[in-house]
């Protein structure tokens, strides 16, 4: 059970952050709204990651989806302007789809309190868990060809990008 | 403390946030939002269980690395794809981005 303390009030605080964020992100009519309560569920997600003890995992959050995700959102979003809030912000499908997502998310929190209830950490996370990190990726023993993988496809998707929304 | 399952719950809880969204919007570049949500909703899950269930290993840690390298791939190409129907058909709409539909 929770008790209170630092941790587990900036966890519902962050939490609240995300699930807010969230249902502001598929509920605003104005899309410029959207992306900001997008950025707002990011951030709290971040957060998250700083009470998980992977602190480097929260600074590439706010690197790579605070600033550069959101910021290609919103320039998309004013790029694409001319229908917006003209017309409805939901398919007529939207009934089904609230209860598909509401029965989902219902079997998934009943699925996870009735496996995973009230487990506590089995160890402390090493003190050089970046180091390892750094090294795991520089090795052949750790994830060298993964990475490497990873840059190609990050340079494949530049140039896919690039090629693909130019103006010809 | 806080147990791994309000961890869990707060991702279940995001990612059907986004399978609504996906299911429910009309705007393509909305639909793409949600899905960052439902991606970061897992991300959130392999922190979760790499921070409760082997912190001393590296391997649910990488993976949630890799995951950031390929939303932002998929990000990039996706909004690419958006702009460019726009630029060729005047909207986002996704009921109206229907060339392949027959």
């Amino acid at each position: 059970m929770l008790t209170f303390s630092p941790v587990s009030v900036s966890f519902f605080i962050m939490a609240l952050f995300t699930i807010g964020g969230g249902l502001g992100v598929v509920t605003t009519r104005n899309l410029v709204h959207a992306a900001l309560f997008l950025v707002l569920s990011l951030f709290g997600i971040a957060g998250l990651y700083v009470l998980l003890e992977a602190p480097y995992l929260a600074v590439i959050q706010v690197l790579v989806y605070v600033g550069a995700i959101s910021i290609l959102i919103t320039i998309t979003v004013m790029v694409t302007r001319r229908l917006m809030g003209i017309e409805e912000t939901y398919n007529r499908q939207w009934p089904i789809a609230a209860i598909i997502s509401g029965l989902l998310g219902a079997g998934l929190i009943a699925l996870v309190v009735a496996q995973f209830g009230a487990l506590t950490p089995v160890a402390d996370v090493p003190v050089d868990n970046i180091e390892q990190l750094g090294r795991a990726f520089v090795t052949h023993q750790g994830f060298l060809l993964p990475f490497e993988v990873a840059s190609v496809l990050l340079l494949a998707a530049m140039i896919g990008s690039i090629v693909i929304s130019r103006d010809v | 403390m806080v147990t791994l399952e309000f961890y869990l719950i707060v991702a279940a809880i995001l990612f059907s946030i986004g399978v609504y969204g996906v299911l429910a919007r009309r705007n393509a570049v909305a639909i793409l939002m949600s899905v960052e949500l439902m991606l970061n909703a897992v991300n959130l899950n392999l922190v979760a269980f790499w921070r409760f269930l082997a912190p001393t290993e590296l391997n649910g840690f990488v993976f949630a690395v890799f995951v950031f390298a390929v939303a932002a791939a998929e990000a990039a190409v996706g909004l690419a794809l958006i702009i460019s129907i726009y630029r060729n058909r005047q909207t986002v709409l996704a009921e109206q981005i229907n060339m392949l539909k027959w």
